[in-house]
């Protein structure tokens, strides 16, 4: 079956030598050599491949076939010799005769055209350019070669040839005489003629050696001339360009010009200057870009395809230079006070930077004054341009400690003056604690800005590595500091800015440090917990960890690996530490701002503030148990500390200012009079309102507002009811409720959304794509494809068998008929002798008879 | 007698005493100062006599020479006529009971090695009593044990003035004795009903004690042959109530009913529930009995009530109890402390198992969603995780429910329908509303809980979402989860740039906080 398939696909070959019957007979094949296999059931889409057969005509073919070669082989099978048929294309099937016989005669041209011997030069084909023989043009052509001059050898050819081979004698004789004839008549031998030859040729040689060397000489020369003179230019050029000018000045400035003309390099198209507004317009649109991209991950979509925004800001903000040269100009203007008695003592020792900028900055402006528009422009080019209207507010605040630091900078000036100006990065803590420690904040500030100055990641390989761990340290840096007694919050304030440096510059280890810190914090939190039942606020570091997190992280973010544990450790702080004194009401307040601070953009919603809120403003009023709200964990209805906030004193009430509340009181120091707590406690209160309004103004679209604000509008009523409270505080008070009021309820009935209708079962037959009937269909596509090889593997190799056989059979019914043959023809010999001996007895018999009868 | 000073010179002078007495009976009065060295004020002293004293009484136990049967009047033997042999077990014997009772009264000794050297000592005597018992069998084969003297020492250990956890803890180690068991269990029950009857007021104390004995009691699950017993016997005879664990049972139930029937401090209360249902409950050999015990205490309000949800549980479920109004109690138990309470997951856990039945009205289930989610505005975020599925899955179990989150065609409204402070959830107009309250939870700050939230916003998912795993979340494993959680490669970071601590001028910390 097998060959019965490869024959019918040679059939389609045009030039097929099958001139078997059967590859003509196709179309109508003869009846009586159509084999059909009559199927027992038909199978609908099932294609009978061998249903008709032509067996005659395809065992026909295939001993045609086999006598072409299995026969020849047999036959040939103990000749040594053989017979290459080197036709050209005598057994290509895709030529026609024609088209042989072309090819031939092409070939047989080539022939006759190569070089009869690979010795003879001269008889290529003349090459020619422009109708013009090559070797003609050659010979113009004026190049000097050592020893074998081509065109030399052209007319010495035939001499030496002849001299050589003595091949062209009658040549020579032809040529000679002329020259010859004038100086002897005798003719020479051949000896001397040999001799005469070589003496010419030496001398003409050496003639030409000698013209060279002389031409050498020359260029030799000019070279040399040409090199003083070119000294001589170069010489003057750049050196002395001014005198030059007066003495000269036309030829050189005009020299100069077409030097420089000719020289320069091609302007390159670039970007124009930009304007102000487009400036503004780029800036505008990068923030858009980026508040775009923090709002797709507030909503918390699909962040796969969303790596641009970092990307993006690597690409502008971690332009390296951009950002350490930003801070040197806003240490700068934290250091102006003290800038021209740094001058006087070390002028020359600052770097390179900051003396620039120290020689504009004194002459025209005086220190009084210099450091409010200095330090405004600077911040302002650093801040951008919609936080300006926040500093004016600021430079105050700044200012007493500028102040301060130039009154008492005389003292440490020799402090000053050691300030080294390289740090090697500080390899532990402990490192950086010693660096920093019993410094100023300004030098702290110097300090920890020329460290990163000193190791920036584009000086030299490990500094990366060295910064990233700064960023941990200086994190713990801030949390002693934060933890000290009276905590230096002025110092983080700095510090902070740096960190943000340093996050910019490396996310990963910063987002890491955090959560080491923020991991370390619930750990002690869950620790207390599970020792004593109950927690206690933790100190300020942990709270200043918390908002430091949100200013280097997204806060807005729907998921973030920094900001999203932040958000569970605050929860735990309002949720799992009750409040037992004062300072625990300003921490917890803060807990709230910060939380608040982080979903001040996403709005989103948190239970334990409402909650903390409540209970704060519960410990505001006397324990008289209300109605429509009830407290949960951390705070009790009745106890030691259910009325921590109450002021009963009225005088302190009268005289009580609204001010903010301090971060550093709550911190550590303890005392404090009366009066100045009860003022606390109505800041507290005041705080606690303002939060409770911003809360309403935060969450008034949410569906069940007023069901999450009922018991803090029960609490307010309260409030108001009572009339202790300071005119400011009431006002709060009323101006809340009224926005609570304010915020209309609408219920609308949930809807689900429609979802897709599932599809009706149906039964329609499950289609599976067939590779190959009757087998199984296998699983994975390796599986069916492996099967398919197998599957292959063993039909061929069947077909392959089959074949052997076939030949088998072939050659034993090749080698029969030989030998039948053989016997015959043994037979008909042995017959024929017979025949002929019995010719012969017949005759002598005959021939007997004759006698006898004679 | 003199003696040198000291434990050590006691130690020899006691040794001494207590061979004269044991050598002859001439010398019996040296127990007079054996007994003498016991009242001693140093602890050392003290415990060499009581050791002596161990050794003495041991000895003469052993050799049968202290008087059995009902002992009469020392006077009386002493002045009467009969033999110096019998006279001489009466003296004894009465030293023996002299020497017991000051014993009990070491009990409550401020030194703790004393203590418990008496204790020892006292359960020492128990054991030799009940093998050479000191009063007559009424029959043959007749159970003896020395109840008077375990009484006192029961007695002893519930003292109604002394914190004796300690000691209570040392004693546990005889309670794995099956006699001692039992006999602990009915001196207990005589001891409770004393002391309470005795005090106008009994002290915390003595209820801390008796609970702390009480609840080391614990019988074995099922019938099995008694027989690791403190006292020794020869052979255990099936007559004895001692080796029946139907009786250790009897006298279980007696001696916490007889306990539980005091009023009890309320931190006792919990106690007691919380051990209710696993190791009180089952021992009982009539549970019915504890009904209005949990019925009392579900109904005093609070964690007291949560925690009579279990015991009652275990009632409702195994032993037919009808409870009426059972879910409209739950319903009130349902406030904002639940998500706080310590005893949350097992609330949850029982939560759901009452209200798995799919035969509960629809009203009622719709209210419990209703309650939970309102709740669920004043809950942290680990309850948050456990509370959304379980609505889901109320939610789920009943379809008809499923109009609180899927209402098409319904009128706005103008207010919640839904009424909170009405206590029968069947008034409460549930069915009416619609969960608002996890929409505005879908605008929840952690990412997680806004998406457990938005569940509700497709179809609900046929498959409940199994809640046994979130019952226990803490927030500390919320906050690892977090931490661990891996997001995208790189960090995004705020675009902002960072002024100081405080941020910037419309943030607001910087309008309520200042840095000084």
């Amino acid at each position: 079956m097998g060959k019965a398939r490869a024959a019918a696909a040679r059939r389609k070959g045009p030039g097929a030598p099958a001139g078997a019957p059967g590859g003509r007979a196709r179309p109508n094949p003869n009846p009586f050599e159509v084999k059909v296999n009559r199927q027992k059931f038909p199978v609908l889409g099932r294609k009978a491949r061998h249903a008709v057969g032509q067996p005659g005509v395809s065992r026909a073919r295939a001993v045609q076939k086999r006598t072409q070669t299995l026969l020849k082989e047999y036959r040939e099978r103990d000749k040594s010799n053989i017979f290459t048929d080197k036709r050209f294309g005598e057994y290509s099937s895709n030529m026609s005769s024609e088209e042989k016989m072309v090819r031939r005669f092409a070939l047989e041209q080539q022939r006759q055209h190569e070089k009869k011997s690979i010795y003879n030069l001269n008889e290529d084909e003349e090459l020619t350019h422009c109708g013009q023989s090559l070797a003609d043009i050659e010979k113009h052509n004026d190049i000097v070669d050592s020893d074998s001059d081509p065109e030399e050898r052209g007319t010495l050819s035939a001499e030496l040839t002849a001299a050589h081979f003595g091949g062209g004698g009658g040549l020579l004789h032809k040529k000679t005489p002329p020259q010859q004839g004038g100086e002897e008549e005798k003719p020479r031998s051949r000896r001397e003629l040999i001799e005469e030859l070589i003496a010419k040729s030496k001398q003409e040689k050496r003639e030409r050696q000698a013209q060279r060397e002389g031409a050498l000489e020359l260029t030799e020369k000019l070279d040399q001339d040409w090199k003083e003179i070119q000294t001589l230019l170069t010489h003057r050029t750049p050196k002395s360009e001014n005198r030059d000018k007066k003495e000269h000045p036309k030829p050189d400035a005009y020299d100069m010009m077409v030097r420089e003309l000719g020289l320069e390099r091609k302007a390159q198209p670039s970007n124009r200057m930009k304007t102000e507004e487009e400036l503004a317009k780029e800036k505008q649109d990068r923030l858009q870009k980026l508040e775009a991209a923090r709002l797709r991950r507030m909503r918390g979509e699909d962040e796969a395809g969303d790596a641009r925004k970092p990307k993006h800001l690597s690409a502008d903000d971690l332009n390296d230079s951009f950002v350490l040269d930003k801070d040197n100009r806003r240490l700068l203007s934290y250091t102006d006070g003290k800038m021209s008695i740094k001058e006087e003592q070390s002028g020359e020792a600052s770097d390179g930077e900051s003396e620039e900028e120290q020689g504009e900055d004194p002459s025209d402006e005086d220190p009084g004054d210099s450091s409010d528009p200095e330090g405004h422009s600077d911040l302002e080019s650093d801040a951008g341009s919609e936080e300006d209207r926040g500093w004016p507010d600021r430079e105050p605040r700044q200012a007493p400690g500028k102040r301060m630091t130039s009154d008492g900078h005389k003292a440490r000036e020799p402090a000053k003056t050691e300030l080294p100006y390289t740090f090697a990065a500080p390899e532990s803590y402990e490192e950086l604690k010693s660096l920093l420690s019993g410094k100023t904040m300004e030098e702290q500030l110097v300090v920890v800005e020329r460290i990163q100055t000193c190791n920036h990641p584009s000086l030299a390989m490990g500094n990366k590595a060295k910064l990233e761990k700064l960023f941990g340290f200086l994190l713990e840096y801030v949390g002693d500091l934060a933890t000290d007694d009276p905590p230096e919050l002025r110092v983080i304030d700095k510090l902070v800015v740096q960190l943000y440096n340093l996050c910019q510059m490396f996310p990963d280890s910063a987002s890491s440090s955090i959560k080491f810190v923020l991991r370390d914090a619930m750990h002690e939190l869950e620790g207390a917990i599970e020792a004593g039942g109950r927690a206690v606020f933790p100190g300020l570091d942990v709270l200043v960890y918390l908002k430091i997190a949100g200013m280097l992280f997204p806060a807005s973010d729907f998921r973030h690996p920094v900001v999203t544990p932040a958000l569970v450790c605050m929860s735990q702080l309002l949720t799992k530490c009750p409040v037992l004194s004062l300072q625990d009401v300003v921490k917890g307040l803060f807990v709230c701002c910060v939380f608040l601070d982080y979903v001040s953009l996403s709005r989103r919603f948190i239970p334990e503030l409402i909650n903390f809120l409540l209970g704060i403003l519960y410990v505001a009023t006397p324990n008289k148990h209300g109605h429509g709200y009830t407290l949960v964990h951390p705070f009790r209805a009745s106890g030691k500390n259910s009325e921590l906030l109450l002021v009963s004193d009225q005088e302190d009430t009268a005289t009580w200012q609204r001010r903010g509340l301090s971060l550093g009181w709550a911190g550590g120091r303890k005392a404090q009079t009366k009066t100045e707590a009860n003022h606390t406690r109505l800041s507290c209160l005041a705080v606690c309102l303002a939060l409770v309004k911003r809360c309403v103004l935060l969450y008034g679209p949410l569906p069940s507002f007023h069901t999450i604000m009922r018991p803090l509008r029960a609490l307010l009523t309260e409030h108001l009811a009572d009339c202790g409270h300071p005119p400011e505080l009431q006002e709060l008070c009323q101006s809340a409720l009224a926005d609570m009021e304010k915020q209309e309820q609408c219920c609308r009935p949930l809807v689900c959304e429609k979802s897709k209708p599932l599809p009706l079962k149906l039964f329609t037959p499950r289609l599976v794509r067939v590779l190959e009937f009757g087998k199984k269909q296998g699983s994975s596509k390796e599986e069916q494809e492996r099967k398919r090889l197998i599957h292959k593997h063993k039909r061929e190799f069947k077909g392959a068998v089959r074949e052997i056989r076939r030949d088998n059979q072939f050659l034993a019914r090749m080698q029969l008929s030989e030998t039948l043959e053989r016997d015959a023809e043994r037979k008909r010999k042995v017959k024929q002798l017979f025949n002929s001996l019995a010719t012969q007895e017949g005759e002598w018999k005959a021939l007997k008879r004759k006698k006898f009868k004679k | 007698m003199e003696r040198d000073p000291g434990p050590e010179g006691a130690r020899r002078a006691l040794g001494r005493l207590l061979e004269a007495v044991l050598a002859s009976r001439g010398e019996a009065n040296a127990v007079f100062d054996i007994l003498a060295v016991l009242q001693a004020e140093d602890p050392e002293e003290t415990q060499e006599a009581v050791r002596a004293c161990s050794r003495l009484f041991g000895a003469l136990l052993e050799r049968g020479e202290l008087f059995v049967g009902r002992l009469p009047s020392e006077d009386s033997v002493m002045a009467g006529s009969q033999g110096a042999t019998r006279k001489y077990k009466v003296w004894m014997r009465h030293r023996y009971h002299s020497c017991c009772n000051r014993l009990q009264e070491l009990l409550a000794h401020p030194s703790f090695e004393v203590k418990e050297l008496a204790l020892s000592t006292l359960m020492k005597f128990v054991q030799l009593e009940g093998a050479y018992p000191l009063e007559k069998p009424k029959w043959d084969g007749c159970y003896l044990f020395p109840r008077q003297l375990f009484k006192a020492v029961v007695e002893g250990l519930l003292s109604p003035e002394n914190d004796c956890s300690l000691l209570l803890s040392r004693f546990q180690g005889y309670l794995e004795h099956d006699d001692i068991r039992y006999h602990v269990m009915r001196a207990a029950t005589d001891v409770v009903g004393r002391v309470a009857d005795r005090y106008p007021e009994v002290p915390l104390t003595f209820w801390n004690n008796t609970f702390t004995l009480l609840s080391a009691v614990s019988l074995p699950r099922q019938e099995c042959s008694f027989s690791t017993f403190y006292v020794k016997h020869v052979e255990l005879s099936s007559t004895w109530k001692v080796v029946h664990l139907k009786e250790h049972r009897k006298a279980f139930q007696l001696m916490w009913l007889g306990f539980l029937r005091h009023k009890l401090p309320l931190s006792l209360y919990k106690k007691v529930l919380v051990v209710m249902h696993d190791s009180i409950l089952p021992h009982l050999a009539q549970p019915s009995l504890m009904i209005d015990f949990l019925t009392r205490a579900y109904d005093v309000g609070g964690a007291i009530s949560l925690l009579a949800l279990n015991g009652l549980f275990v009632l409702i479920h195994q032993h037919n109890l009808e409870y009426p109004d059972f879910y409209r109690k739950l319903y009130g138990l349902l406030d904002p402390s639940v998500f706080h309470v310590k005893y949350r997951a097992r609330f949850f856990h029982l939560a759901d198992l009452f209200l798995s039945s799919s035969h509960l009205p629809a009203y009622l289930v719709a209210a419990f969603a209703k309650r939970l989610s309102r709740l669920a505005l004043t809950a942290p975020p680990e309850a948050l995780l456990m509370v959304l599925p379980f609505i889901c899955n109320l939610l789920r179990r009943h379809p008809a429910c499923r109009v609180l989150v899927h209402r098409p065609l319904g009128p706005e409204l103008d207010a919640d329908p839904y009424d909170p402070e009405e206590e029968d959830p069947a008034k409460s107009r549930a069915l009416e509303s619609s969960l608002w309250e996890l929409q505005a939870l879908q605008r929840h700050y952690h990412p997680e809980v806004s998406q457990a939230a938005s569940v509700i916003n497709q179809a609900l998912s046929v498959p409940e979402v199994s809640i046994a795993p979130l019952l226990d979340l803490t927030a500390f494993e919320v906050f690892e989860r977090d931490l661990k959680k891996k997001g995208q490669e790189s960090v995004p970071l705020e675009f902002i740039p960072a002024q100081g601590l405080l941020g910037r001028q419309d943030d607001l910390c910087a309008q309520h906080f200042t840095l000084s």
